[in-house]
C-alpha cells in the first residue's frame, strides 16, 4: 500500500511539476534572451511584450485545440464515414440511426427524462427552499437535502439499488422500498426490472442528486424578494400559498428558468445512472449509453457513434447558449 | 403622533390572530420538510449503516432492524479426546462453543430435527450415559466416567440470539482482497493533477486574456467561451482512436495517468479560463498599473499580485473541478484501463455492482470509501462548495 502511495505521489508530483517547470522556465528565458532594460533597448521591449502573452497561452490553446476542437471536426467528419473511419457512406449512419429501434427508444426516453427530471427537481427545490425559510433549522435541512450533490452518480446508483432491491416474493425484504410496499400490504417487485417504470426509478436518483442544487440557487433567490413586498402582500390579506404563487415564482421565475435549463442539459448527457443501474437493459437505453456502448460495441462503430454524439450536441447546444447568455447578463447585473 | 401609533396599534390587534394561524401553519411547514429530508437522508444513512453490519445480517435483515437483537441457528462442534482431562475420576472436555461476539444461547440440540429440545443451563444424558451441559455464554461441560475416544467433535445444534455488531470487517475486506484501497489511490492520483494543472494553465491564460495585450485577443477569447458548449461526448471518439495511435506509433500504452490529466485539463479548461478572465478582469485597473510603472514584470504581477487577489475565485473552481475529477466515470472509462494499478474508484465500483451485485457488505462499503471525501469536502467547505458548483453548473 505505502509502495503504491508513494508510486501515486512521485507521479503527481512530476505531472505538476512539468507544468510549473513550463511557466517558470519560459519566462526565465524570456527575461535572459530580452532582458528588462528599463526603457533604453526598445526592440527587446517590444519582443518581449509580443512573445509573452503567447506564452502564457500556448498550453491552454494547445489543449483546447486538440481535446474540443479538432474531436469536434472529426467526430462531425466519422458520422458521414463507416465503421472504422475509412469510407464514406454519405448520410447512411443518419438513415441507420433513425430506423433504428434502440437508437428511437433512446431519444424517446431521454425526452421522457427531460419531461419529468427537471420538473420534479425544480419542484422539490422552491417547495424545500420555501419550507426552510421558515424553520429554525432551515439551514440544517437545506445542508442535508444539497448532500447529494457531493456523492458522484455511480455513488447514488449503489445507494438507491440497495434501496430497490428485491429478494424474491417470499423473502424477506432487505430493500427500503420492498419492505415500505409490504408494509403497506403491497406485493414486493425487482423494480429495475419493471418494463417503463424502471425508467421512473433510475430518474428519481438524478431527481435525488438535482433538487439539493436546486434549492441553492432558489433559497438565494427569494432572499433577495423585498421583505417589505412580501409583508405589504400580508397585510393585505394574501395567504402563504398566493404569496407562494402570486409572488415569489413571478420574482424568480428568471432562475427558475435558469435551473431549469442546467438541469436539462446534465439530464441530455444522463450516463453513468444508466451505465450503473441496467446498462441501458429492460428497456432504459439512453442516449449517451447508447454512444458510449457504440464506442466499442463490435470493436467500435465510429459513424454510429458520432451520430449519437452529434445529437445529443445538437440538443444540447441551443440550451447551452441560452444559458451562457443569462450567465453573462447576471455576471454583469452584480 | 396618531400616525405614529398607528402601525403599533395595527401590530398589536393583528398579532394574536396572526401568530395564530402562523403556528398552525408552521406545525405543517415543519412536518413537510421533515419528512422531505427524511426521504432524502434515508438512502444514504441506509448505506451507512448497512456498510458496518455483519454481512450474514446484513444479507437476511433489512438495515432498519439494524439495532435489534436476531436469532440464528447454528452448530458448533465439541473438543475430541485430547481436549478431556481427569477430575475426581472423571473424564471431563470443556470449552466454549461461541466465538466472542455477545450471542447468547437459547435452545440447543443433538440433533438439527429438534433445535429447541434443550433450554441454555441445562444438562442433557447422553446415550452413552455422559452429561452435557451447556451455558447461555456457550460455556459448555461435558463429564463422563470412561474417557472419551472420539476423534471428531460432536455437533452441537443451538438457537442463539445475536445481539446488534458493528464492525470494520467489511471496509477491511474491500480495502485489502476487493482492491478499492488501491482504487482509492488510483483516483487521488488522477484527481489531484486534473485539478492542479488546469487551474494553473487556466490562470496563465486568464491573465493573459485579461491584462495583456496581443492581436486576436478578442476572438480568442470568444473562441474559448464558445467551446463551453461542446459536450464531452463530442470529444471522444476521435481521442480515443487519437490515443491509440499515438501508443501505437511510439509503443507505449495508450491508456497512462498523463493521458486522462490532459483530457481532464483539456474539458476544463473552458470553463476555468472563462471564470477566472471574469474574475481577474474585474480586479482594479490601478493596482495593476501602478505595480506596471514600479517596473514589475507580467509574471511578476501575476504570480505576487493577480493570484493572491484572485484566492476566491481559484477556490470555488478547485472545489467544482476536484469533485468533478473525483466523481467522474465516463472520461475514466475511455482514457483509463482497467486493471488493477489504474482503476479508479467510480470504475471499480461499478465494476462490483456488476460482478459482487448481491455482496451488499462489499457494495455498501466501498460505496461509503468511494463518496467519503467528497463528503468531507461538502461538510468542511460548505460555502466555497456552493459557489463552485454554483458557478460550474455551466460546465457542458
Amino acid at each position: 500500500m505505502l509502495e503504491q502511495l508513494l508510486d501515486a505521489l512521485y507521479a503527481v508530483v512530476l505531472g505538476i511539476g512539468v507544468c510549473v517547470l513550463y511557466f517558470a522556465g519560459t519566462n526565465f528565458m524570456l527575461e535572459q534572451i530580452f532582458p528588462d532594460t528599463d526603457g533604453f533597448s526598445h526592440s527587446k521591449d517590444r519582443w518581449r511584450r509580443a512573445i509573452q502573452p503567447w506564452l502564457f497561452l500556448t498550453p491552454a490553446l494547445v489543449l483546447l485545440s486538440v481535446y474540443l476542437v479538432y474531436p469536434v471536426c472529426e467526430t462531425i467528419r466519422l458520422s458521414f464515414f463507416n465503421f472504422g473511419g475509412f469510407d464514406f457512406v454519405g448520410l447512411k449512419n443518419y438513415i441507420w440511426a433513425f430506423e433504428n429501434p434502440e437508437f428511437l427508444h433512446a431519444v424517446l426516453n431521454n425526452l421522457l427524462w427531460l419531461v419529468f427530471v427537471p420538473t420534479l427537481s425544480v419542484v422539490f427545490g422552491l417547495v424545500v427552499a420555501v419550507l426552510a425559510d421558515k424553520v429554525s433549522w432551515g439551514t440544517l435541512a437545506k445542508s442535508l437535502i444539497f448532500m447529494p450533490m457531493a456523492i458522484s452518480f455511480v455513488g447514488a446508483s449503489v445507494i438507491w439499488k440497495f434501496v430497490y432491491d428485491f429478494r424474491g416474493p417470499d423473502a424477506d425484504q432487505i430493500g427500503s422500498l420492498n419492505a415500505f410496499v409490504m408494509l403497506l400490504g403491497g406485493e414486493p417487485q425487482a423494480w429495475i426490472t419493471l418494463p417503463f417504470w424502471n425508467n421512473f426509478f433510475l430518474m428519481v436518483i438524478l431527481v435525488w442528486i438535482q433538487t439539493g442544487f436546486a434549492m441553492v440557487i432558489f433559497s438565494a433567490a427569494l432572499r433577495s424578494i423585498p421583505e417589505e413586498t412580501l409583508e405589504a402582500a400580508r397585510i393585505d390579506g394574501a395567504s402563504e400559498i398566493q404569496i407562494f404563487f402570486k409572488i415569489m415564482i413571478p420574482q424568480i421565475i428568471g432562475t427558475i428558468l435558469v435551473v431549469w435549463t442546467t438541469i436539462t442539459i446534465i439530464v441530455l448527457k444522463i450516463f453513468d445512472i444508466v451505465l450503473a443501474m441496467t446498462n441501458g437493459q429492460w428497456g432504459t437505453e439512453v442516449l449517451a449509453n447508447l454512444m458510449f456502448d457504440w464506442m466499442f460495441r463490435g470493436g467500435g462503430d465510429s459513424g454510429r457513434g458520432s451520430v449519437i454524439a452529434l445529437m445529443i450536441m445538437i440538443a444540447v447546444i441551443p440550451i447551452m447558449i441560452w444559458n451562457i447568455e443569462n450567465f453573462r447578463k447576471e455576471e454583469e447585473s452584480r | 403622533m396618531e400616525y405614529r401609533e398607528l402601525p403599533e396599534r395595527r401590530g398589536v390587534t393583528m398579532s394574536p390572530m396572526k401568530r395564530k394561524s402562523f403556528s398552525f401553519g408552521r406545525i405543517i411547514n415543519s412536518m413537510g420538510l421533515l419528512i422531505l429530508v427524511l426521504l432524502w437522508i434515508l438512502p444514504t444513512i441506509g448505506l451507512f449503516v448497512s456498510s458496518f453490519r455483519d454481512k450474514d445480517q446484513l444479507a437476511l435483515t433489512g438495515w432498519w432492524t439494524a439495532l435489534s437483537t436476531a436469532e440464528r441457528s447454528e452448530f458448533r462442534r465439541t473438543g475430541i479426546q485430547e481436549d478431556q482431562v481427569e477430575r475426581n475420576g472423571k473424564y471431563v472436555i470443556a470449552g466454549n462453543l461461541l466465538e466472542p461476539g455477545g450471542k447468547k444461547i437459547q435452545t440447543f440440540s443433538t440433533n438439527y430435527r429438534n433445535l429447541t429440545a434443550h433450554e441454555a443451563g441445562d444438562t442433557v444424558k447422553f446415550k452413552d450415559s455422559s452429561l452435557f451441559t451447556l451455558q447461555e455464554s456457550g460455556d459448555y461441560e461435558w463429564v463422563s466416567n470412561v474417557p472419551f475416544k472420539h476423534k471428531r467433535g460432536k455437533r452441537i445444534f443451538y438457537v442463539a440470539k445475536v445481539p446488534p455488531t458493528f464492525s470494520l470487517d467489511n471496509y477491511r475486506e474491500v480495502l485489502s482482497s476487493e482492491g478499492v484501497g488501491q482504487s482509492f489511490i488510483n483516483t487521488l492520483r488522477v484527481t489531484i493533477p486534473a485539478t492542479v494543472i488546469p487551474i494553473m494553465i487556466a490562470s496563465f491564460a486568464a491573465y493573459a486574456f485579461a491584462w495583456m495585450e496581443f492581436p486576436w485577443r478578442r476572438f480568442l477569447f470568444v473562441s474559448v467561451v464558445g467551446l463551453l458548449v461542446v459536450p464531452l461526448q463530442m470529444s471522444l471518439i476521435p481521442l480515443l482512436s487519437m490515443y491509440n495511435e499515438i501508443g501505437n506509433y511510439f509503443g507505449v500504452v495508450a491508456k497512462s495517468y498523463p493521458g486522462i490529466w490532459l483530457a481532464h485539463t483539456g474539458f476544463g479548461l473552458p470553463l476555468a479560463i472563462y471564470l477566472l478572465r471574469n474574475y481577474m478582469g474585474s480586479l482594479p485597473r490601478e493596482i495593476i498599473e501602478s505595480a506596471r510603472i514600479d517596473g514589475a514584470t507580467h509574471f511578476q504581477i501575476f504570480t505576487r499580485l493577480v493570484l493572491p487577489l484572485s484566492v476566491p475565485a481559484l477556490a470555488s473552481f478547485c472545489i467544482f473541478q476536484f469533485l468533478w475529477v473525483w466523481n467522474d466515470l465516463l472520461v475514466a472509462l475511455v482514457f483509463l484501463g482497467k486493471q488493477d494499478n489504474q482503476i479508479v474508484l467510480t470504475s471499480k465500483l461499478r465494476e462490483l455492482l456488476g460482478s459482487r451485485g448481491d455482496n451488499w457488505e462489499i457494495l455498501t462499503s466501498s460505496a461509503f470509501i468511494s463518496i467519503i471525501v467528497p463528503l468531507i469536502v461538502f461538510f468542511t467547505l460548505q460555502r466555497y462548495f456552493v459557489r463552485g458548483l454554483v458557478t460550474g453548473s455551466v460546465k457542458a
